[in-house]
């Protein structure tokens, strides 16, 4: 009988389905023990395991799920209170029977798994109870011989509802399986008369061929559903589970029911593959010949083209619903996780689930399954503290773990938020610096946000650092590599005591991505939409003046704020085609960080297909993919983040990294401290040096803008009044006194920002290899050579006082250790 | 799948599809070819390793394409001749490699197989597994599978 390997399998997959969602439902039973309704979903779940097994012949799993099936059973009739125990040997007999159904998976047969433990276990739960004895036996044994009976019914019924599908495809229907589907009919009608929702549900199977296409299974399964609708007449039908939102209409008659097994269809996620790729080359051939006709004249052409358009776009947007799922198909294996997690680290956590229903692509939802996993035991693990801690922290006993999903701008968030103890940077610092991930000095001048990123560091996730660091750092690394795999990013936010928050942003599908195309040296480029902020083109008059070409650091002053300046043509060691002066910078946004990377031209805007690239170019490291483009010619789409990883890497965490190694290496030079200076003119031929991490933007203030208040200068900027020094006269230079545009850097600190009137921005230079002296004078710190020439290095902290007397007296830390700013440039 | 180390004498009889370079002939195992193309628009992949000429598109799908003579150590081919492309699969991923002209395929019996020639140099030696002694000419066998690891 050839079906019946199909029939397996079919067994399979449905009863794998519903032990997610009996996992699910234990748990949940567990909250609410009073819930009949999730005592019957469970109930009737192991019914239809049990069922299944008796007639596929599969006596270990029969002999589990029966028991199973009794406590339930007494369970829900009341005759037994659902106690942790009882969970506990439920949640073991869910376990044996998952074991069970691998073994099948793997050989055929049940293997070598053992159920007399279990079964000896829920026997003995069950009898603890005082309730059992007063039990008539009839009763108990009432649910276990109805469903003896049914069982050869129910399995012939799947058989039956396949095989007219089969039938469709081969001509008659088997001899075999003819007297099943007799046997279907009859048990379903005559016995109970009184169902009459079982008629119309029955119905499909005889004239199967319309019906069956459709649904296999779950119609298999709904037709014998409605004799125990009868008995529960609220509770969902297990079969129509995997469509959450839909599962309740399904609680009514038989014939609501059939609507919801009808309208929905298994496909094999193959095949949905197989149609995305060709909606994937439709969308090009689209992209092609809507090119081509945009040169054309003919109207009719015009019009089909447009029309093709507009349907390759919907059918593409069709085709990619298919594969959506919701989120929850990950989520509902979490219940478990984390009551186990609980129970084992002796915590008491509350999960919550907001946008359960939230949908990602199906091959996307398989890639973050993992990371998520990790991160919710990470949460529960080390996050939300112990019930003793929590108690002293003045919090609820009950931790609580949420998981957030919504759709924002095109991507799918996720977050994994718990109210737990947080991370503390100190802490956190503290560790890295002793693992030799950061040096001391670069630590310092983190900001705590900064300072979180380092449990991203591959050397923090040894088994070492996690419990002492508060552990977040465990496979972090790894976490934050499958979702950059898949164009997605990760970012952390913790506040100590009061709780820490993962943050998934991931694309809704990958096949398909809007990108911004892009030339640059002859070739074109693609560039993912996502990391796409805008795009800014100067011509060469304005570049000039606005993009500071200095050394190696360019930057770009966009609405006043400094944006770090990427020539594409430099990362990729290519030579530019455009000599005209004129700029075009594509404003990108990766981790938190943006910066412009400087094109030859745009192109446009387009979709495109990603199609991956062999081992060799992803070895590259600069390019996520390729794709081919409108004319049928290959473009590579750029990496975004490796990209930003690559061309800012002085300015990342990768720099304290790598300052890392430099020290480990030099030991004790612990002046390897590369600190980048602004040098400005001041007059008089004099030059100074700012940090540049002190610098919040530079400005160009009007010199008839410029106010007094009383005797000191003062500048209306972006709705705050800005105190001003004029650097020449606080340090008694001379510089020309009548310029109607006066240079300012702008230094803020806690919300209280100063102008620092300069001369002139001259430079960006790294400071390291300076040679520094100690002749200093009013306002300075000392002086080195930087750029061949003797620089003044400012004492920050007096100009800025200079200006705003008040300027740390404002927050309380300040005086002590006056932020970071002066700190880090006495060290120099 | 294919080729087992040097030392193994990988002196299979069978057919080679074979084809030119640089003046000598070059064979490797037919069933690893899955089609032979004229000159292809090739997009440049800078960083890449110099073995890599670009990208092709092959109906849809993108191809590496790796320059053959570059991989044997050979100078580059004259201006204004236009490579063929010969497209293999490997374990189910579809390389393709340029090569000047394309040849006839040939039945090669394992008993004319001799171990490269010890004169032979450079990074060609890792990647010819040996040659058959064919009338009048040598067929060198190549290693396609290391041969587009580039």
């Amino acid at each position: 009988m050839d079906g019946l390997d199909d029939i397996v399998e079919e067994f399979l997959v449905e009863s794998h389905e519903n032990l997610d969602q009996l996992d699910s439902d234990l748990v949940a039973l567990e909250q609410d023990p009073n819930s009949r309704e999730r005592l019957s979903s469970i109930f009737r779940t192991i019914h239809t395991i049990k069922g299944t097994s008796g007639f596929l012949a599969f006596n270990r799993l029969e002999e589990v799920t029966h028991v199973g099936e009794n406590m339930l059973s007494r369970l829900r009739d009341g005759e037994l209170a659902l106690t942790p125990a009882r969970t506990s040997v439920l949640l073991q007999m869910v376990d044996t029977v998952r074991a069970l159904l691998t073994s099948i998976e793997a050989s055929g047969g049940e293997g070598a798994v053992e159920v007399a433990g279990v079964v000896a276990a829920i026997t003995a739960a069950m009898d603890d109870a005082p309730a059992a004895a007063a039990i008539p036996a009839p009763r108990t044994g009432t649910p276990a011989k109805a469903t003896a009976v049914k069982a050869p019914a129910k399995a012939p019924a799947k058989a039956a509802a396949k095989a007219p599908a089969k039938a469709a495809a081969k001509a008659p229907v088997k001899a075999a399986k003819t007297p099943a589907r007799k046997t279907t009919a009859r048990k379903a009608t005559t016995p109970r008369a009184t169902t009459t929702p079982a008629a119309p549900a029955a119905g499909p199977l005889d004239d199967a061929p319309l019906a069956v296409l459709v649904d296999e299974l779950p119609e298999g399964a709904n037709a014998v559903m409605p004799e125990r609708t009868v008995e529960e007449p609220a509770a969902p039908a297990p079969a129509a589970e995997q469509t959450e939102t839909e599962a309740p209409s399904a609680g009514g008659d038989g014939q609501a029911r059939r609507g919801v097994a009808d309208s929905t269809i298994r496909v094999d996620v193959d095949l949905l593959d197989e149609l995305m790729l060709l909606v994937g080359e439709l969308v090009l051939t689209r992209n092609q010949i809507v090119q081509n006709v945009a040169r054309q004249t003919d109207t009719d052409l015009i019009r089909a083209s447009q029309r093709l358009n507009l349907i390759a776009s919907e059918l593409q947007e069709g085709v990619m619903k298919t594969r959506m799922q919701p989120i929850d198909h990950i989520w509902s294996k979490l219940p478990r996780v984390v009551r186990d997690l609980g129970l084992q680290c002796g915590k008491n956590v509350r999960l919550e689930m907001e946008g359960r229903e939230t949908e990602l692509d199906k091959t996307l939802l398989e890639a973050v399954k993992d990371p998520l996993t990790h991160l919710v035991r990470n949460s529960v693990d080390h996050g939300i503290e112990a019930v003793e801690a929590r108690r002293k922290a003045g919090k609820p006993a009950e931790g609580v773990l949420t998981l957030r999903a919504r759709h924002e701008s095109g991507q799918v968030v996720v977050e994994v938020a718990d109210d737990g103890a947080g991370i503390d940077p100190a802490k956190l610092g503290a560790k890295a610096v002793q693992r030799g991930l950061v040096t001391p000095d670069a630590l310092t001048r983190m900001s705590p946000a900064d300072i979180l990123q380092l449990i991203f560091l591959p050397g923090f996730s040894t088994a070492a650092a996690v419990t002492n660091v508060s552990g977040r750092g465990v496979g972090m690394d790894v976490v934050k590599t499958n979702i950059e795999a898949i164009g997605g990013t990760i970012e952390v936010e913790s506040d100590a005591g009061v709780g820490t928050v993962c943050r998934l942003r991931i694309p809704l599908t990958l096949a398909i991505v809007p990108a911004l195309t892009v030339e640059c040296a002859g070739d074109r480029y693609a560039i993912p939409q996502i990391s796409l902020q805008e795009l800014v083109s100067l011509d060469a008059e304005k570049a000039a003046n606005a993009v500071e070409e200095v050394g190696g650091a360019q930057v770009y002053r966009l609405r006043g704020e400094l944006l770090p300046l990427v020539r594409l043509t430099d990362v990729l060691g290519l030579t530019s085609e455009r000599h005209d002066g004129h700029v075009v910078i594509a404003v990108l946004r990766s981790e938190g960080r943006r910066f412009g990377l400087v094109v030859d031209r745009v192109i446009n805007t387009e979709e495109i297909v990603v199609k991956a690239v062999g081992g060799q170019m992803k070895a590259i490291g600069l390019y996520s993919g390729a794709t081919v483009l409108g004319d049928g010619t290959v473009a590579l789409i750029l990496d975004v983040q490796a990209l930003a990883r690559r061309a800012l890497r002085t300015e990342t965490t990768e720099r304290s990294q790598e300052a890392a190694r430099d020290a480990a290496a030099a030991a004790a030079s612990s002046e390897t401290d590369r600190q980048r200076m602004l040098l400005a003119a001041i007059g008089g031929g004099r030059r100074v040096a700012i940090p540049l991490d002190t610098v919040t933007r530079l400005e160009q203030v009007r010199t008839e803008s410029v106010e007094k208040v009383g005797n000191r200068e003062v500048v209306q900027y972006r709705g705050a009044i800005l105190p001003m020094v004029r650097l020449d006269r606080h340090l008694g230079a001379y510089g020309e006194t009548d310029r109607e545009v006066l240079e300012v850097i702008v230094y803020s600190d806690h919300g209280r920002s100063v102008a620092i009137v300069v001369e002139e921005i001259l430079d960006i230079v790294d400071g390291e290899a300076a040679v520094r002296s100690d002749i200093d004078d009013l306002g300075l710190l000392g002086s080195a050579v930087l750029g061949d020439k003797v620089t003044e290095l400012l004492d920050v902290r007096a100009a800025i006082l200079a200006a705003d007397p008040a300027f740390y007296s404002a927050h309380p830390t300040a005086p002590a250790t006056p932020t970071g700013v002066p700190a880090s440039l006495l060290e120099v | 799948m294919t080729a087992p180390a040097r030392t193994a004498a990988p002196a299979t009889s069978g057919q080679l599809a074979t084809f030119r370079l640089d003046g000598d002939l070059y064979g490797i195992e037919v069933e690893h070819v899955q089609e032979v193309l004229r000159s292809q628009q090739l997009t440049r992949v800078p960083l890449a390793p110099t073995a890599v000429a670009g990208l092709i598109n092959l109906r849809g799908q993108v191809v590496t394409a790796i320059e053959l003579r570059e991989r044997l150590g050979r100078p580059p081919r004259p201006e204004g001749t236009d490579p063929v492309v010969i497209v293999v699969r490997l374990h189910g991923e579809a390389v393709s490699m340029l090569v000047d002209s394309i040849a006839d395929v040939v039945d090669v019996d394992a008993s004319d197989f001799e171990a490269p020639p010890d004169t032979l140099e450079g990074q060609a030696r890792d990647l010819i597994r040996g040659a058959y002694k064919l009338h009048g000419q040598l067929l060198l066998a190549l290693d396609v599978q290391k041969a587009v690891s580039a």
